[in-house]
């Protein structure tokens, strides 16, 4: 299966959904350092693989591929929870790579340049997420 | 609170570029890896660098990876509830969040605390 960039998808979301995962984004970011300062980076660590936006992509996955078999005029329920599980499996794929991310950032952060190892644990984080969806489709 | 103001913004903004790019791609399950993107992390982790040093930094990086193994966790049976149950998508994900805080806990305090 190839990889396509659709950009109509865009037009299909309205500014609301945008502010809502801004919204949660922001402040799930700000509650992992609230929590970091006051029970230590141990536990506000946990909190930078929360999943801050999904509930709210999965609905607005669920939302879009309904109206689109809707506007067809056929029933989309069907089709609009198979879009947000699929979804949803690509990010348990993904979340190996962020597992992968934890674990750069751990082993190198306290010796290397700190913007490198970012740079670095983000390039890993896509690499093995990909890796792991290739790996996933050809089985 | 203009730290917590900076993290909100910064955060907002992170999250919600990785969520763009989320929303552009196809197949589907392509799309969703950037659902688990490091986008939370990478703003975080920039601030804490400059506040608190990369040490402390670090170990927010080991505890993610118990986090992310509750993500994993979290994901699959997201996945599997959504195509096996005529359940919407805000009701699954919702529900299951705290099954995401009981695997985090519960590795975090069985490898790094016991």
């Amino acid at each position: 299966m190839r990889i396509k960039v659709d950009l109509s998808t865009l037009g299909q979301t309205k500014w609301h959904d945008y502010a809502v995962r801004f919204l949660f984004g922001g402040l799930i970011t700000a509650l992992a350092g609230i929590i970091a300062k006051k029970f230590g980076p141990g536990i506000g660590g946990l909190f930078l693989a929360f999943p801050a936006i999904f509930p709210a992509s999965a609905t607005l996955i669920e939302k879009h591929e309904k109206q689109k078999k809707e506007s067809l005029g056929l029933k989309g329920e069907a089709r609009g929870r198979s879009a947000a599980s699929i979804n949803a499996a690509g990010s348990s794929m993904g979340s190996i790579g962020l597992f992968t991310f934890g674990l750069v950032v751990w082993q190198f952060l306290p010796r290397d340049g700190a913007w490198i190892v970012l740079g670095g644990a983000t390039v890993l984080w896509l690499g093995v997420s990909v890796a792991v969806w290739q790996i996933r489709k050809a089985l | 609170m203009s730290q917590i103001l900076a993290r909100f913004i910064i955060g907002g903004a992170i999250v919600s570029a990785f969520a763009i790019i989320g929303d552009v791609l196809k197949p589907k399950s392509f799309a969703g890896l950037f659902g688990a993107a490091p986008s939370v992390a990478l703003a975080t982790l920039a601030m804490t660098i400059m506040s608190d040093g990369p040490s402390y930094a670090a170990i927010e990086g080991r505890s993610m990876m118990v986090g992310g193994v509750a993500f994993f966790i979290y994901a699959s049976l997201v996945s599997r509830i959504m195509m096996r149950y005529k359940f919407r998508a805000i009701l699954v994900t919702l529900c299951l969040i705290p099954v995401w805080l009981g695997v985090a806990g519960g590795v975090y305090y069985f490898f790094w605390i016991r």
